[in-house]
C-alpha cells in the first residue's frame, strides 16, 4: 500500500513540476510577444482612420485639398516656368488704352447737320487674353490671374487655417474652464458666449473693414487685424461645444477613478477630458475651416477683407464687381470661385467623413 | 451648516490606533434646491449618521437595497464628496478636512473599484497607461522599474502582459473589471472600497473576481469594504457585515453572528429573501410592504416604522439608537432598548 500511495505521490510531483515548466514556458513567450502583440493593437485613432479612408466622398475631399495644397504652396516655387509670375510682377508689354469713338449728330445754326465724334479715353489698362505665358489672362493691372490664383490659395487657405486653430485654442480653454469648474466661472464665461452669439458679427466686420480701408493701414497688418476679428466672433461656438462635452464627460465614473487616483487636476483634464472632446472639436474643425473660407471670401468680394496687396480667392472675385470684367472677362473671376467653391467643398466632405468615422455606431 | 453641526452631538472618541478605518457619525447632504432664503434649503440625507470601524486585512460587507446610501457612503469615505459631517479616521490620520493637494497626496492608500466596468476606464487610453498614470504621478516605483511593475500587477489580476497596450474596448466585462482592480491595486493601497464590483458582470465570471478579491487581500492585507446587495456575496467575502436602510445603519455585526442571529426587523427581512438552492426547503418569507421612503424627506422616528412587520408606538416618535448588544453586535432598533429598560 505505502509504496503504491509513494509511487502516486511521486507521480503528482512529476505531474506538478512539468506544469510549472510549462507556465514558465509560457510566460516567457509571453514576455517576448509583448512588443508584437502591441503593434497588432487597434488604437481608436487608427480605427478611425481606418474608417475614414473607406469612404470615397473624404476620399475625394482629401485629394481636393491636397491638390489645392499643392497648387498653392508648391507650384509659385517653379518661378522658371514661363507661366509662373511673381504676385506683384506687372506685365505691363502690351498696355491698351481703350478708346471708343461715339459719333454725334449736332444740328449747326444754319440747320445743317454735322457729325461731331466725341473720343473717349479711359484708363491705361493691361488685359489680356489667356496665352501660353498667361494661362489665366491678366487682369487690369497687368498681374498674371494663373499665378495670383496659388498666391490667393496661400492666403486664403492660411487664414483659414490660423482662424480655426486660434478659435478652437480660445474654445478649448475657455469652454474647459467653464465646463469643468462649473459654478460662477461657468456662468461668467457661458454669459460672455451669448454676448458673442447674439452680435451681429457680419455688420461689424464690414464696419472694421471699410474703417480698415479709411485710415489706409498697410496690407499685412490688415490681414492681421482680420484674422484676429474672425477668430472673435468665431471662438464663441467651439466653446459651447467643449463645455457640453466636458459636462457630461465630467460626470463619467472614468474621471470620479481619476480623482480617486489623486492625480492633478492639469492631468486629469489633459489626459482624460481633452482626448474624449477631441472627436466633436476636429469635426467642427473641419467643417468651420470652410465656413471661415466663405467668410473672407464673402469679405473679400464686397471690397473690404484683405487689401489688394495680397491676392485672395475673395478678392479676386471683387474684380467681377466691374461691369466690364463680369461681362467680357470671364477668365478674371470665373477660377477663384471656382477655387473657393472645391475648397469649402472638400472641407465638408472631409468633416462629414471624419464624423462618420468616429461615430462608432456608423459601421459602413 | 451650523444649525445641522449643531443638532449633532459629536461623540466624542479616543483616537485608537488598531482600526484602519474608523468612521463615526458619517452624514452627507445633498442639497435638492436653490432658495432664495437659507431656511427653505431641503437636504437629501444620503447618508444620515452611520459609525463602523474596520481593521487592517478584513472585510466589511455593506448591504442593503438600491438608493439606501451605500454608495455614496462608500465614495464620501473616499473623500469623493465633501462630507456634510461626521469624522473619517484612517490610519489614525483625520481625513475628513483634508482637502486640495493634501487630499491629493493621500489617495494612492484608499482606493476604489467602481461598479461599472464600461464606464470607468477612459476610453482613449491604452491598458498599461490607465493601470500606471497614477503609479508614475506619485512615483509608487522609481522609474527604471515602472513598466515591470505594472506587468506584473497585471499579471497578478489575471491579465496577460501583452494587454499592455491594448484599449479597454478591446476587452469583456470581467477583464475590464480585471483592470480597474489593476488600477486601484498599483498604488499600494491599504483600503480599497469596493462599490459593487461585481454586480455588472454574469455568475461565472461574479465567482472569478470574488476569488481574486481574496487572493489579492491574502497577498497585501488588504482591507475592504465591500458594497453589495447580493447577499450571499457578502456572506463569502466579509469578516463583518453592516446593513443599511435609508442612509442609516441599522445593523453591524460579523458575518456568522448576522447571518445566524439577525436581530433587526429589517434584516431579518433581507435574509429570508435568499434564494436556497433546495426546493424541499420551504421558505418562510417576510414580505416587505410599500416602497422605500424619500430620502429627502424620512419618516419620523424609526426610518423603518412605516414598513416594520413589528411596529410598535415608541417606533414612529423616537430614534433608535445605534448601540453595541453584546460581541460587537450593533443594532438600531427599540426592540430591543426596551427589553433592556424593562430588566432594569
Amino acid at each position: 500500500m505505502k509504496s503504491k500511495k509513494d509511487e502516486i505521490f511521486e507521480q503528482t510531483e512529476i505531474q506538478e513540476e512539468s506544469v510549472t515548466t510549462t507556465v514558465a514556458e509560457v510566460t516567457e513567450d509571453e514576455e517576448l510577444s509583448i512588443e508584437e502583440a502591441t503593434d497588432r493593437t487597434i488604437s481608436p485613432t487608427r480605427m478611425v482612420l481606418k474608417r475614414f479612408f473607406r469612404s470615397k466622398l473624404s476620399m475625394a475631399g482629401l485629394i481636393i485639398l491636397l491638390v489645392l495644397f499643392l497648387f498653392s504652396f508648391l507650384f509659385p516655387l517653379f518661378k522658371f516656368l514661363p507661366f509662373v509670375w511673381g504676385e506683384q510682377e506687372q506685365d505691363d508689354s502690351n498696355p491698351v488704352v481703350e478708346t471708343r469713338v461715339n459719333p454725334i449728330e449736332v444740328e449747326g445754326e444754319d440747320g445743317t447737320i454735322h457729325t461731331v465724334y466725341v473720343v473717349e479715353y479711359f484708363y491705361r489698362t493691361n488685359y489680356k487674353a489667356p496665352s501660353a505665358t498667361h494661362w489665366l489672362g491678366t487682369d487690369d493691372k497687368g498681374f498674371d490671374v494663373f499665378s495670383r490664383l496659388m498666391y490667393g490659395g496661400r492666403i486664403s487657405l492660411t487664414v483659414g487655417f490660423v482662424v480655426v486653430i486660434l478659435e478652437t485654442i480660445i474654445g478649448i480653454i475657455l469652454g474647459g474652464i467653464a465646463g469643468y469648474f462649473g459654478g460662477w466661472v461657468d456662468n461668467l464665461i457661458m454669459r460672455i458666449v451669448d454676448i458673442f452669439n447674439c452680435v451681429p458679427n457680419f455688420p461689424i466686420l464690414m464696419i472694421i473693414g471699410v474703417s480698415l480701408e479709411a485710415q489706409e493701414i498697410d496690407g499685412s497688418a490688415k490681414l492681421y487685424i482680420m484674422m484676429a476679428m474672425l477668430t472673435l466672433f468665431g471662438w464663441a461656438g467651439t466653446a459651447r461645444l467643449v463645455r457640453g462635452q466636458i459636462l457630461s464627460l465630467r460626470e463619467q465614473e472614468f474621471m470620479l477613478s481619476a480623482e480617486a487616483s489623486g492625480l492633478p487636476v492639469s492631468h486629469k483634464i489633459i489626459k482624460h477630458l481633452v482626448p474624449n472632446v477631441m472627436p466633436q472639436l476636429i469635426v467642427s474643425m473641419t467643417l468651420g475651416l470652410g465656413s471661415v473660407i466663405l467668410t473672407e471670401a464673402t469679405l473679400g468680394y464686397l471690397g473690404i477683407g484683405i487689401s489688394p496687396v495680397y491676392a485672395t480667392w475673395g478678392n479676386m472675385i471683387n474684380s467681377a464687381t466691374n461691369q466690364t470684367v463680369l461681362n467680357l472677362y470671364p477668365n478674371l473671376w470665373i477660377a477663384p470661385g471656382v477655387c473657393i467653391v472645391l475648397a469649402v467643398l472638400a472641407f465638408n466632405f472631409i468633416g462629414d467623413g471624419l464624423r462618420d468615422a468616429f461615430d462608432p455606431k456608423s459601421r459602413r | 451648516m451650523s444649525d445641522l453641526i449643531k443638532t449633532n452631538e459629536l461623540e466624542s472618541t479616543t483616537v485608537s490606533q488598531e482600526h484602519l478605518l474608523q468612521i463615526t457619525n458619517l452624514r452627507k447632504y445633498f442639497q435638492i434646491n436653490k432658495p432664495f432664503l437659507k431656511k427653505n434649503r431641503v437636504f437629501l440625507k444620503a447618508v444620515d449618521g452611520v459609525s463602523f470601524n474596520l481593521d487592517a486585512g478584513k472585510t466589511v460587507g455593506i448591504v442593503g437595497e438600491s438608493g439606501c446610501g451605500k454608495t455614496t457612503m462608500g465614495r464620501t469615505i473616499l473623500r469623493l464628496y465633501d462630507v456634510t459631517d461626521g469624522q473619517i479616521l484612517f490610519n489614525g490620520m483625520d481625513i475628513t478636512k483634508l482637502k486640495g493637494e493634501a487630499l491629493r497626496k493621500v489617495r494612492p492608500q484608499f482606493q476604489m473599484i467602481f461598479q461599472d466596468p464600461y464606464s470607468s476606464l477612459s476610453p482613449r487610453l491604452p491598458v498599461g497607461e490607465i493601470i500606471g498614470e497614477a503609479v508614475r504621478v506619485h512615483s509608487i516605483v522609481p522609474k527604471s522599474e515602472y513598466k515591470d511593475y505594472v506587468i506584473d500587477i497585471m499579471r497578478k489580476c489575471g491579465l496577460q502582459p501583452h494587454f499592455f497596450g491594448r484599449y479597454p474596448h478591446e476587452f469583456s466585462g470581467g477583464q475590464r473589471q480585471r483592470i480597474c482592480i489593476a488600477k486601484a491595486l498599483a498604488l499600494k493601497p491599504k483600503m480599497v472600497i469596493c462599490d459593487e464590483p461585481v454586480s455588472a458582470l454574469d455568475v461565472s465570471i461574479q465567482a472569478q473576481i470574488i476569488n481574486l478579491f481574496k487572493d489579492l487581500q491574502a497577498q497585501d492585507n488588504l482591507a475592504y469594504v465591500f458594497i453589495s446587495h447580493d447577499l450571499s456575496v457578502v456572506e463569502h467575502i466579509s469578516d463583518q457585515v453592516g446593513v443599511m436602510y435609508l442612509g442609516n445603519m441599522v445593523e453591524f455585526a460579523d458575518k456568522k453572528d448576522l447571518f445566524a442571529n439577525p436581530m433587526h426587523p429589517y434584516t431579518q427581512a433581507l435574509l429570508s429573501a435568499v434564494p436556497v438552492p433546495d426546493p424541499d426547503v420551504k421558505m418562510n418569507r417576510i414580505i416587505l410592504h410599500g416602497d422605500i421612503p424619500s430620502p429627502a424627506n424620512p419618516p419620523k422616528g424609526c426610518k423603518f416604522h412605516t414598513r416594520c412587520s413589528k411596529c410598535m408606538d415608541i417606533c414612529a416618535e423616537v430614534e433608535p439608537e445605534f448601540k453595541d448588544y453584546g460581541n460587537g453586535h450593533c443594532v438600531a432598533c427599540h426592540l430591543y432598548s426596551q427589553g433592556e429598560n424593562n430588566n432594569k
